[in-house]
């Protein structure tokens, strides 16, 4: 198993320096990283910092430098902010990695119960009601469902309740001077959470319920009956167990996509994480940011995949990772 | 999203699809209620927003300063906007953008999936290896982070939108396509072909490709749904169709700053033209699924 980890770790290697050479093509093709500088009076200063980011020289060379400075932990200065890049993007992981875990924590439990739910109340009114949902869920552009719930949920109650605040906040993580997990924090969760894992919730409720009804019609399921083992038992511990290992592996494997829901969810709700950093960096044409930003980001979806495939290793003991 | 923004649960839904005779596959479609629902709403608002022109109450852009924004009314079914333009009518003239714009990503990226994942998995060897790591490279950055880059550099022009689109969406169904390919390719009529000295275009286009063709409807289907939701949520955070020509994602994002005031009712219908639309070609795209394959799962 470690050695199939290592392995797999040196394999991701290349894959991840192709794709930030791309980038980095990308990235100085489009954007000026002395734009700033343009309009500066001193007509030296743009010699001087082309000569000093080595910009006189090939771009190969260039990503042979910048990816040399990545590597050493010196990733440059902000041209937005003037601030270390490295220290930019670790403030902003933390916002980030709040949200991901709530998120993927929330839409695992809310999709895996709605899963089992469905699957052993097959056709039922609850679950035409539940997968009609998903559809929905599944259809919704998420900023727009974000936008609609702080109408629904923040903006109207207040008004109907004549409230001094709304029941749910929408901006931010904390309020001002805050910080821990209080009541407060609670209240700025549930909006962006909610968001950020409709469409998840609905997809993964949607995969979830077609791999216990697949786990529910076999074989070892209708033999574990006849044994007379407890329905409840049969359900959770035959059934729900079996099909966890492929609903593991969709799980790890949509970190991507959170990612890209990120930039939208933190955008409504002004939560200054990753999916804000990069906005804002994409806008000012920060180039010094946005490359660690998509580097980061890439390792960080390398690492989820080799994740969906050790997932599914230790839950399914037919796997063998070699 | 693409297929390939889509969620992993999505894609796993694809199923492969085999045709069996038009007659059979047409009436299994019908059948599927969902899918009939789906294809008639989709109709009704591929012929609204085209026929806008005839269909739509007012005139594009026809401005009435004196009632600005007021509510849906009975003049004005879904209200009208700060310069007292007919909402159901810009909502109209802005879904040619956003469907076609939808279909045309769908369908360049399935052309252009098709293919590389043909080619990768009959010819095999370096080439489709290469062709697949170079797929991989798209699996590792958010698709809506690459976009908004590359909209941020070429300009967002509905034409340059499609293109982008299209150039990261296609590398899901050129993995299908690939995998679908691999088993095809040992299959005795395809050997057949061979001995007698088909040329591999020839086995490509006239053996391989009709088996595929389920697949690729189904395709395009989904595709065109998450294309659609993929250029709102770009046109929401500034990169997708530009003022002055309207889509409703972008109509959503000059609505966004409307939540908690009079006039939020602008933000909800754009929003339910895009879930309707999808909802309706998600419905279809099940349809085509089951009528084409009809050993598949039912999800």
């Amino acid at each position: 198993m470690i050695a199939y980890v290592v392995r797999r770790l040196l394999l991701s290697v290349p894959i991840v320096l192709v794709a930030s050479f791309v980038l980095f093509l990308a990235v100085r093709e489009t954007f000026d990283p002395l734009a700033k500088l343009r309009q500066s009076r001193d007509p030296g200063v743009l010699e001087r910092e082309t000569v000093r980011l080595g910009l006189d020289r090939s771009v190969p060379e260039q990503y042979v430098l910048w990816l040399k400075g990545f590597l050493t932990g010196n990733w440059g200065v902000s041209s937005r902010t003037g601030e270390d890049v490295r220290t930019v993007i670790f403030a902003a992981l933390g916002p980030t990695l709040q949200l991901i875990t709530w998120g993927v924590l929330f839409a695992v439990v809310i999709a895996g119960a709605i899963s089992v739910y469905s699957a052993t109340k097959q056709y039922s009114a609850g679950d035409h009601v539940l997968t009609t949902l998903s559809y929905i869920g599944i259809a919704l552009p998420a900023f727009w469902f974000g936008l609609v719930l702080i109408q629904l949920l923040a903006v109207l109650p207040r008004q109907w309740f004549g409230l001094d605040e709304p029941p749910l906040y929408f901006v931010g993580l904390h309020s001002p001077g805050r910080t821990g997990f209080d009541l407060d924090y609670l209240r700025h969760l549930v909006l962006p959470v909610l968001t950020l894992t409709i469409t998840l919730v609905a997809s993964w409720s949607r995969f979830g319920r077609a791999s216990m009804l697949d786990a529910l019609s076999s074989d070892y399921v209708r033999t574990a009956r006849a044994k007379g083992v407890p329905r409840r038992q049969v359900i959770l511990r035959h059934a729900a167990r079996n099909s966890l290992a492929p609903f593991v592996t969709v799980v790890a494997l949509d970190g991507a996509l959170l990612f890209g829901g990120l930039i939208v969810t933190e955008q409504i709700y002004s939560i200054p994480g990753m999916g804000r950093l990069f906005l804002d960096s994409l806008l000012t044409g920060d180039v010094f940011v946005l490359l660690p930003w998509m580097l980061v980001v890439a390792v960080a979806v390398v690492l989820c995949n080799l994740l969906a495939d050790v997932g599914y290793a230790l839950l399914d003991p037919r796997v063998r990772l070699r | 999203m693409s297929a390939d923004m889509g969620t992993v649960a999505q894609m796993a839904e694809v199923a492969p699809a085999q045709v069996s005779g038009t007659r059979e596959v047409l009436r299994r479609f019908v059948r599927h209620r969902l899918a009939a629902i789906g294809t008639v709403v989709l109709l009704l608002l591929v012929v609204a927003c085209f026929g806008a022109s005839w269909i739509a109450p007012y005139e594009k852009g026809a401005q009435d300063l004196l009632i600005g924004p007021t509510g849906p009314s009975a003049q004005h079914p879904l209200g009208t906007d700060e310069l007292g333009r007919d909402y159901l009518t810009e909502l109209l003239f802005a879904g040619r953008i956003s469907l076609a714009i939808g279909f045309f990503v769908a369908v360049f990226a399935t052309v252009l999936g098709t293919a590389v994942g043909a080619i990768a998995g009959y010819r095999g060897g370096a080439l489709g290896e290469l062709i697949m790591r170079v797929t991989d490279l798209f699996l590792i950055v958010p698709g809506v982070a690459i976009l908004a880059l590359a909209l941020e550099g070429l300009g967002s022009s509905p034409t340059t939108i499609v293109l982008v689109l299209a150039g990261i969406s296609w590398t899901y169904i050129a993995r299908v396509v690939r995998s679908q390919v691999l088993s095809l390719r040992e299959k005795e009529f395809v050997e057949a072909a061979r001995v007698v000295g088909a040329s591999t275009t020839r086995i490509l286009v006239r053996h391989l490709l009709p088996n595929l063709a389920g697949l690729i409807v189904v395709n395009i289907s989904l595709a065109t749904a998450t294309a659609i939701i993929v250029e709102s949520t770009l046109s929401f955070l500034g990169f997708g169709v530009q003022p002055p020509r309207t889509s409703w994602g972008n109509m959503l994002s000059q609505a966004a700053g409307l939540v908690g005031t009079e006039q939020v009712y602008l933000l909800y219908f754009p929003g339910l033209f895009i879930l309707v639309t999808v909802l309706a070609v998600n419905f279809v795209g099940d349809g085509l699924r089951d009528a084409l394959d009809p050993q598949g799962k039912q999800l």
